[in-house]
């Protein structure tokens, strides 16, 4: 289950970061995790709550966000959508087409607060 | 708790060698200063309520990603070119490694690195042909990642100018996902399984830099139509160098070995 390793990265990664702010716990974490990126969201979420325990992200939200997949085709320069790896051009019908999004996975940022009084 | 020296380390991969049951190694983490907290002053700040946004803007995987770069400078250094294979459980990932390294053997020297969950068997098969090898048995983790390659490649007694195979735990999802810092990626698929794999694994394949249809001496035996597969590779990834061969016959495999003799000496 590859998104448990995934899910304690993303808190070590926020954790360190909040320490060097001077947070007393993180409220929110926005991820961009694009529809090709190989990662399922609602396992991630999952595996989350299990990895932020007992951490300065035990009760923090993950909001993410999901940029869909971009094919630009490399014959005709066409800009569309794809859904999958096996994408063909609309236009020219190559299959030389180059993903120019979809594929993020990225720790966008965190909304952090203060020590508890 | 370690079975094997009673330590307390909890899950974690291990690295083992065939034939030292004594032998092995907690791939850990070095540990964090996690204690440091800043001394925070509360003197002029103001407590709003709401929280403050952070911009981190960093890949999730970074950290594996940093690993890896330094695992492949290592390997420049050394001049030794890693390959990374991966499969589902049981394609030939271990046979095709036991047929083709005594040919490779003797045009220079090859190593390798064993991923398994559990036990050190693929490891035993590959000592059997003399070349230094080591054991990842990464527990209940469904791939190596570059800080395990980092750690075992140290325990590798490697010589300069090797091939280092580096076997992957049988998974075509998570392995897809993490460096470990090798020049190219194969990827295997047998005869006995789908010829529309490629389609249903696209990230992997999408990934690879070699795809290799394995067991081809089964073809009469399956339905399985490797023109098909073969184009569902391409379509997933134009640019796969492939190879049709049986690791259990021999056919097909003096064009891989060429290949990679052809590669080690470019590289
Ligand atoms: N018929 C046939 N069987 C094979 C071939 N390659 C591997 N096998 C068999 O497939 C099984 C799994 O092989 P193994 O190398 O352990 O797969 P791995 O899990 O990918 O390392 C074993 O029983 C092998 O004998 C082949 O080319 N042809
Ligand atoms: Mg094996
Ligand atoms: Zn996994
Ligand atoms: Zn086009
Ligand atoms: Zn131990
Ligand atoms: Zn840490």
């Amino acid at each position: 289950m590859h998104e448990m390793s995934i899910a304690l990265s993303i808190v070590e990664a926020v954790e360190e970061r909040a320490r060097q702010e001077g947070a007393g716990w993180i409220s929110e974490i926005e991820l961009l995790v694009g529809k090709l990126a190989g990662i399922e969201p609602e396992s991630l979420k999952f595996c989350f709550s299990a990895a932020a325990a007992g951490t300065l992200a035990a009760r923090a939200l993950l909001a993410i966000e999901e940029p869909e997949g971009v094919g630009e085709c490399g014959e005709c320069g066409m800009i569309f959508p794809v859904n999958f790896y096996y994408a063909e051009c609309p236009a020219c019908r190559s299959l030389r087409v180059k993903i120019i999004s979809g594929e993020e996975f990225l720790i966008q940022s965190m909304t952090i607060e203060e020590e508890e009084e | 708790m370690c079975d094997t020296c009673g330590c307390s380390t909890e899950g974690g991969a291990v690295l083992r060698k065939p034939g030292q049951s004594d032998y092995h190694v907690h791939v850990n983490e070095h540990e964090h200063a996690h204690g440091e907290h800043h001394s925070h002053e509360h003197g002029d700040h103001h407590h709003e309520g709401s929280g403050r946004k952070v911009v981190l803007e960093q890949d999730v995987l970074q950290k594996n990603n940093l690993l890896a770069e330094r695992n492949r400078g290592y390997f420049e250094a050394r001049k030794i070119f890693a390959l990374n294979f991966l499969s589902s459980p049981g394609s030939g990932k271990t046979s095709l490694l036991e047929k083709i390294i005594p040919a490779l053997q003797q045009c220079f020297p090859v190593a390798v690195i064993e991923g398994d969950q559990q036990t050190t068997n693929d490891a035993d098969r590959i000592q059997a042909l003399g070349v230094p090898v080591i054991q990842i048995n990464t527990g209940s983790g469904c791939h190596l990642d570059a800080l395990m390659v980092n750690r075992a490649m140290k325990e590798l007694e490697m010589q300069n100018n090797s091939l280092l195979c580096i076997e992957n735990v049988g998974n075509l999802v998570c392995p897809a996902l993490f460096d470990l810092g090798e020049a190219l990626k194969v990827v295997i698929i047998s005869v006995t399984e789908g010829d529309d794999k490629p389609l249903k694994y696209p990230t992997m394949f999408h990934e690879a830099d070699i795809c290799i249809l394995n067991k081809i001496d089964l073809l009469p035996y399956v339905e399985f139509d490797a023109a098909k597969c073969r184009e569902n590779a391409m379509r997933v990834n134009h640019h796969l160098e492939w190879f049709e061969l049986s690791a259990k016959t021999g056919e097909g495999l003096a064009a891989l070995r060429e290949w990679l003799e052809g590669k080690m000496a470019q590289h």
